[in-house]
């Protein structure tokens, strides 16, 4: 093995499966966004078009749910959850499961934050030039409304995505096994045999999540520029 | 000769391939007030950011008092703080006030006191006819007043030469007039002014000299009575028509 | 008396200052990365201002990195796999480097947007009056670009706040790491869950507070004219 990849340690990354069980603690974290996201965007809509209603109670009550979930730390949010179920309600959930139920709240709330603000941005203006050219309501937002919308929204919903994606590093801390335990685990079994395992390792978890996460925001930023 | 202040010598500029500055060869005596006039687009506004080393130049020289003037060069902003200039949009740092956007250069570049800059910035606000507008903030100005603090503002550097690029083009017609008077009065005083202005009248009245400017050439140089009573290029006789409305009348037999 | 609806007011009144310890901790450690995270974001925002031909490149490249990690994966790279370059690092430095890390791209991208809102004809005119960059960043546009900075300025040291409670991943004895300690030890989950969560409250929403307030004054005085 060439000296230098035994220096930073990759060299255990050819060992067995290690990289392939890396990869897949990646896809353990990866999938619990996905899933949170799928749920997120149509719960995120809908809350969103309700915090443009005329009602005072329901804008209320959307406004400080969005508020708590965004002042917390997420990783306080994933502790209330999957400790305090269990307190609470004698639940016994597992660590993904925990983590889909607070990444889904809290990419709703996001999500329904950003259908709001893109709602209100739309100047008043459309509406009553597409009532006066006789369209109903429905038609309005179909042809007019939410394409405009979905146009400001996308860019902005892919930076959401790239920050859960970020953020699922965190399920390490209740338990779940990811990418990071994962590394940990490998780390541990060839302390010996590589002195310099651990860096070489994190680097390449490092690098994984940057690959993971850059493409996506490549692509925001490119949608952004081909649609402003 | 000692008595030339600043000297343009076949000044070249062109721009994303235009050419804007086509040899302009220009020399501004001490205590002379020059004033240059063209159409929009000849050049003039570019000529003073050049000068200023606001805008790169392909070939040519630009000096100050035999110094020349070169973008990047580690006398520039000794050279800047010479010249005294003055724009269209009456920009001054919006989180200063009056008195403290007039003193900032003086205190930090010139290094001066901070109470002797204060003095001769109000003298100076005073002369202007803005002495009790020393506190207040520039949001609270009008556009005459704005320019007014920026010419004030210029002049606390005691610069040896004025440039002034369309100093009221972009004022309200009853402003137009505060801003003018004061440039007269410095014209008075002997200072050495190079400006660019549409305002027929008043280069007529302040020009020791006048240069027209066309497509980035000198066309023609005169005296402020023989260029506008005797205008000798074809160019300049149509641009000055311009401003004759009889003639447009009679062509259009609308005279009796 | 201990109730699966209640909580024990003793239990709580000993933890506190457990909490509190950890709370100072957290807040120390916070404020320290992000005064670094100020510093590494105005260098490169002056950077990419001035468009400095080869450090500005190195920058983009480290904005992106920094960007597209999480912190917890940077920390860990910076905790335990950087010593075995022979490059040792206490946690709580090691806590401040990912925090200045992380946080320099993001104060980068808040002064950046600051600093471009500042119109040239300001430079000019600075520039004009015999003003040289350095004075003319300090007194002309650097504070014009503050006020347009402020509200992406706040929101990161929210951000940058709220990434701390990563720092227990790494044995730091902060506020998650003392949550999670307890519950553990004493399994007292109802109290150690409200402690955390109220003083979590306590830091951050003084500073939202102030945020909205210095938002809507900055927005009242018309910065930015």
């Amino acid at each position: 093995m060439p000296d230098l990849v035994t220096e930073l340690g990759i060299d255990v990354l050819f060992k067995g499966t290690n990289f392939l069980r890396l990869l897949g603690g990646l896809w353990s974290a990866l999938s619990i966004s996905l899933i949170a996201v799928a749920i997120s965007i149509p719960l995120g809509i809908i809350m969103g078009v309700l915090m443009t209603s005329k009602s005072r109670i329901i804008k209320a009550i959307l406004r400080v749910y969005l508020e708590i979930i965004r002042i917390m730390p997420q990783l306080v949010l994933l502790f209330l959850m999957f400790f305090g179920t269990t307190r609470a309600f004698g639940w016994d959930i597992s660590g993904e499961t925990a983590s889909v139920i607070v990444f889904a709240l809290w990419g709703t709330a996001e999500m329904g934050d950003l259908v709001r603000g893109a709602l209100i941005s739309i100047p008043k203006h459309q509406y009553e030039s597409s009532e006066a050219l006789g369209m109903t309501s429905a038609q309005t937002y179909l042809y007019i409304i939410i394409p405009q919308t979905v146009r400001r929204l996308i860019p902005l919903s892919i930076n959401l995505i790239t920050r859960m994606i970020k953020t699922t590093s965190l399920v390490l801390m209740i338990g779940v096994v990811e990418v990071l335990k994962v590394a940990q685990q490998i780390i541990e079994a060839n302390r010996m045999t590589s002195p310099n395992v651990a860096f070489g390792i994190y680097l390449t978890v490092f690098v994984l999540y940057f690959l993971a996460c850059w493409p996506i925001s490549l692509l925001a930023k490119y949608l952004e520029k081909k649609w402003s | 000769m000692s008595d030339e202040l600043l000297k343009i010598e076949n000044l070249v500029k062109s721009f994303d391939g235009n050419t804007i500055l086509d040899g302009v060869n220009l020399s501004v005596k001490k205590s002379e007030v020059v004033v240059i006039i063209g159409p929009s687009g000849c050049g003039k506004s570019t000529l003073l950011r050049c000068i200023n080393a606001l805008e790169p130049i392909q070939s040519g020289s630009i000096t100050l008092d035999g110094e020349v003037i070169e973008r990047n060069s580690k006398t520039l902003p000794a050279l800047r703080q010479r010249i005294g200039m003055v724009f269209q949009s009456y920009d001054l740092f919006p989180h200063l006030s009056v008195l403290d956007n007039v003193v900032l250069a003086p205190c930090k570049v010139q290094k001066r006191s901070k109470d002797e800059a204060k003095q001769e910035a109000m003298a100076l606000l005073e002369r202007v006819g803005l002495g009790e507008k020393a506190k207040s903030y520039p949001r609270e100005l009008s556009g005459g007043q704005k320019q007014r603090v920026a010419i004030v503002r210029a002049l606390c550097m005691h610069p040896e030469i004025l440039l002034f690029d369309e100093v009221t083009a972009a004022l309200d017609p009853e402003m137009v007039r505060e801003v003018l008077d004061v440039m007269l009065d410095l014209a008075k005083q002997g200072r050495t002014m190079l400006i660019v202005t549409h305002e027929m009248q008043f280069a007529r009245a302040i020009a020791d000299r006048i240069i027209f400017l066309d497509n980035g050439k000198i066309v023609e140089e005169a005296k402020p009575d023989e260029f506008f009573d005797n205008p000798k290029t074809e160019r300049a006789k149509q641009f000055l028509n311009m401003f004759e409305f009889d003639s447009v009348k009679s062509k259009d037999g609308l005279d009796k | 008396m201990k109730g699966c609806d209640g909580m024990d007011g003793e239990v709580i009144m000993s933890y506190l200052p457990l909490y509190g310890e950890a709370a100072l901790l957290t807040v120390k450690l916070g404020v320290i990365g992000i005064v670094f995270a100020i510093i590494v974001g105005l260098f490169c925002s002056i950077i990419q201002y001035y468009k400095v031909p080869v450090v500005r490149r190195i920058v983009s490249v480290y904005i992106e990195i920094s960007r597209n990690t999480p912190l917890l994966v940077q920390l860990f790279f910076i905790f335990y796999g950087l010593p075995r370059l022979g490059i040792p690092t206490d946690a709580e430095t090691c806590g401040i480097a990912g925090l200045a890390f992380l946080g320099g791209s993001y104060m980068a991208e808040a002064f950046r947007s600051g600093l471009e809102s500042v119109d040239k004809i300001q430079t000019e005119s600075a520039y004009s009056l015999g003003m040289n960059r350095l004075q003319t960043m300090r007194y002309v546009i650097l504070p014009q670009a503050m006020s347009v900075s402020i509200p992406a300025f706040v929101a990161n040291v929210i951000f940058l706040l709220k990434e701390t409670s990563v720092f227990s991943a790494i044995s730091l004895m902060d506020l998650m790491f003392t949550a999670k300690d307890l519950m553990g030890m004493d399994h007292n989950t109802v109290e150690c869950l409200f402690l955390l969560v109220s003083f979590y409250l306590l830091i951050l929403l003084p500073i939202s507070i102030v945020g909205t307030v210095v938002e809507r004054r900055m927005r009242r005085a018309g910065f930015g004219n």
